[in-house]
């Protein structure tokens, strides 16, 4: 009889363990900070500063959610993670959402069960060489000496884009940013590939950045965003709508100085929506009206923060592009807060 | 327990289970094994019910889908249109690959460096025994990534052989090159190949297999001559002169094979960005079996020095008593001795080259774990699977290692009568 006991209370605890993912909010509440995978160090989007306080552009948006769901940005507890562990980490629920320059693509957010929350950079595969190769295409990569990073959609991108154009490479596998960086300047590879931001945000850290360039060729479409565990709608719409407070607000011109003056009511409803003095969109979501307000005060709207971390004004100096809001022809673009 | 308590028949009660000698230690097995089947039968449970959570199913259907990832070093056809299950034999080529290596330069190193430390040289011994000390107490992946340093930041890179005054140059008459991507080395190249053997999976060499079997049978026929020499010899009391015969068995059929295949040396050359032709040795595999060598072979050397040690000095005064050389002392009744005492904590050895080289992943090997357990795992999302796949099959190299070394460890060990 205690066999069955014991074996029922084994059950129940597994059961139990089963379902407790379930509601990411609430665990991230009781916890008190909010777990955020990031990389192991891209400048400008994920990187300890010289205090070890965690920077860019990555993590910004880890920011903002910590401070919509806990009112405070700093309670962010980050999990560095390589190309190789992020999905796993997520996965088991180590971290609860990964904002770590991952492409959004078709079997990550079906087959390996994640939601994406949306695009915060759209990004292409690049290629960047010593000048002093010579070579000012990509299509003269012939029998290269390629360092990659495992586990990431560029090294598919490359033997794709490769075959395609029927050339040769001699691919080096890597496992991080740090690492490839020490390989690529070493001379152990030609040419270091990955998405042309992380490639800019590589140069602006080299002690000679103008004896490399970026070769034009942008081979892929990788749009980067945050994601999380499918199964907890939610939690994703969250995320999502954290994203999209933070692009709503550069549209309509909400930026961490004005908002305490906006948020005493303005003229135009979406934006006191957006900021709760109207509406209950905050309790739609589980969470309190000024949500938004205070997640776009954590480190301004996404104008911003692009400017602030991968702008042009900063070493890695990234042009808006493909990431200006539609109404300046870029993809920028939220729904409705309605 | 000197006196035995007095039971009666009919008198058994449930505390007797525990308090009576005769039932407790089956009562604790029972106990034991309940614990232990529940705790089994939780990990199984919680697993599944939290894959069904997460809406992820079990299935190997992954290993037949196109890998679409590249491997710059493959023993095998491999391509990115290739299934993830060719990705995955590649990766365990290279481990096998590796690991075979490792496991004879790790054995030459631990018997040389073993038998020099128990020199009566004095420079000799202590040398050994800082290299024993060194190497065998810091950790393997340290040893790795330090030779893996050493090799992409301290050697040229090809371009630096480029140009009408290089700044660097081939090694052996320019026939190897020492780079910061690895060392090339002449290829062998026949240019009457015998073409490839088609196994289904893979190609087999026709020209390997033909120079192993006429290697093989050198050996038998060499083998043939000694016997015959020592029959002379038992019979006559004079050993017939053999070293010229074992040399004739040796060279005459492998010239003949060479000429008959039109064997050559293919050497390296610049060409693009990279040396082309020749045998390209990666970093990666260059820092994993140097490291694995020199690691290895300090604790085997332990072993060898232990083993030889083992063996009572009187064993070798008596050989010496009955006039054997110091040289015929050592083959004939040192070591058939000490392999007794070897043999089994080699076996450990092997087995810790086999699984070590699972470290591989840190420099970029290819093997079985950065291809399944790496880039495979990452880019279906079958992490279950992948890591059961992977245990399985070292789990199998390791016991068919160990069948090997146990059976050879048998056919050592002392026959008794």
């Amino acid at each position: 009889m205690k066999k069955s006991v014991f074996l029922g209370t084994l059950s129940l605890t597994a059961l139990v363990a089963g379902f407790a993912s379930a509601a990411t909010l609430d665990d991230v509440k009781a916890r008190g900070t909010l777990n955020c995978g990031v990389s192991t160090g891209v400048n400008g989007f994920s990187a300890p500063d010289s205090n070890g306080v965690w920077q860019g552009f990555d993590v910004a948006i880890c920011r903002a959610v910590a401070a919509a769901v806990l009112g405070d940005p700093m309670k962010v507890n980050f999990i560095t993670t390589t190309g190789q562990t992020r999905f796993s980490a997520l996965a088991s629920g180590e971290i609860d959402m990964l904002a770590r320059n991952t492409t959004w693509t078709f079997s990550r957010d079906t087959d390996l069960k994640f939601t994406f929350a949306g695009v915060n950079y759209y990004d292409g595969q690049g290629f960047m060489v010593k000048k002093e190769l010579g070579v000012s295409s990509a299509k003269e990569l012939d029998g290269a000496t390629v360092c990659i990073q495992t586990g990431t959609t560029t090294e598919l991108n490359l033997a794709d884009y490769f075959k395609s154009n029927n050339m040769k490479y001699e691919p080096v596998p890597i496992e991080t940013n740090a690492e490839a960086q020490q390989q690529y300047l070493a001379g152990a590879c030609d040419v270091y590939t990955t998405d042309a931001s992380g490639l800019a945000a590589t140069r602006a850290t080299f002690a000679d950045a103008e004896n490399h360039i970026v070769l034009p060729e942008i081979i892929s479409k990788e749009p980067l965003g945050p994601l999380v565990r499918q199964g907890d709608d939610q939690w994703a719409d969250i995320a999502r709508w954290t994203l999209n407070a933070l692009i709503a607000a550069e549209e309509y011109g909400v930026t961490s100085a004005n908002i305490e003056e906006l948020a005493k009511g303005t003229e135009n409803p979406e934006i006191n929506r957006l900021l709760g003095t109207e509406g209950e969109l905050g309790a739609m979501i589980g969470l309190d009206k000024d949500w938004a307000k205070r997640a776009i005060k954590a480190g301004g709207n996404y104008g911003e923060i692009f400017a602030a971390t991968i702008g042009e004004a900063t070493p890695i100096g990234l042009a808006r592009g493909l990431n200006a809001q539609w109404t300046q022809g870029g993809l920028m673009y939220s729904p409705p807060f309605r | 327990m000197a006196t035995m308590p007095d039971v009666r028949k009919d008198g058994f009660r449930l505390s007797m289970l525990l308090y009576d000698t005769r039932y407790r230690s089956i009562t604790l097995q029972v106990i034991f094994l309940v614990l232990f089947a529940a705790a089994a039968w939780w990990l199984i449970h919680n697993t599944v019910e939290n894959l069904k959570a997460l809406g992820k199913d079990f299935s190997f259907g992954f290993l037949t889908v196109r890998s679409g990832y590249d491997i710059n070093q493959r023993l095998i056809e491999y391509s990115s249109d290739s299934p993830h299950w060719r990705a995955f034999l590649v990766g365990l080529l290279n481990t096998l690959l590796l690991a075979a290596l490792s496991c004879v330069t790790a054995t030459v190193v631990g018997v040389l460096a073993g038998v020099l430390r128990l020199s009566k040289n004095w420079l000799v011994a202590r040398l050994m025994t800082v290299y024993v000390e060194t190497f065998r107490n810091i950790p393997l992946l340290i040893w790795i990534l330090l030779i893996f340093a050493i090799m992409t930041e301290s050697m040229p890179a090809p371009n630096a052989f480029r140009g009408e005054n290089p700044a660097s140059s081939m090694l052996l008459f320019d026939s190897i090159a020492v780079t910061n991507r690895g060392v090339y080395v002449p290829e062998p190249l026949f240019t009457r190949s015998l073409g490839n053997l088609d196994l289904g999976v893979f190609l087999v060499s026709w020209d390997l297999l033909v120079i192993i079997a006429v290697l093989l049978a050198c050996v038998l026929a060499n083998r043939a001559l000694r016997k015959n020499a020592e029959t002379v010899q038992n019979a006559t009391g004079v050993r017939p002169v053999t070293w010229w015969k074992s040399l004739l068995i040796f060279l005459v059929p492998l010239a003949a094979l060479k000429f008959a295949l039109g064997f050559h040396l293919g050497l390296p050359e610049l060409k693009g960005f990279n040396f082309a032709g020749g045998t390209h040795l990666r970093n990666s595999l260059i820092a994993m079996w140097f490291a694995l060598t020199v690691y290895t072979g300090a604790f085997i050397a332990e072993t060898v020095r232990a083993g030889i040690l083992a063996i009572s000095r009187g064993q070798s005064e008596a050989a010496a008593a009955l006039g054997l050389r110091p040289g015929r002392i050592m083959s004939l009744v040192i070591l058939p001795q000490a392999l007794r005492v070897i043999i089994p904590p080699m076996i450990s050895q092997y087995l810790n080259i086999t699984k070590n080289t699972s470290l591989a992943l840190a420099v970029g090997y290819m093997d079985i774990r950065s291809t399944l357990g790496g880039i495979t795992i990452n880019q279906t999302g079958r992490e279950l699977e992948g890591m059961l796949l992977m245990m399985l099959t070292y789990l199998v190299i390791s016991l068919v290692i160990s069948m090997a070394m146990n059976l050879y460890n048998s056919s050592v060990k002392l026959k008794e009568r």
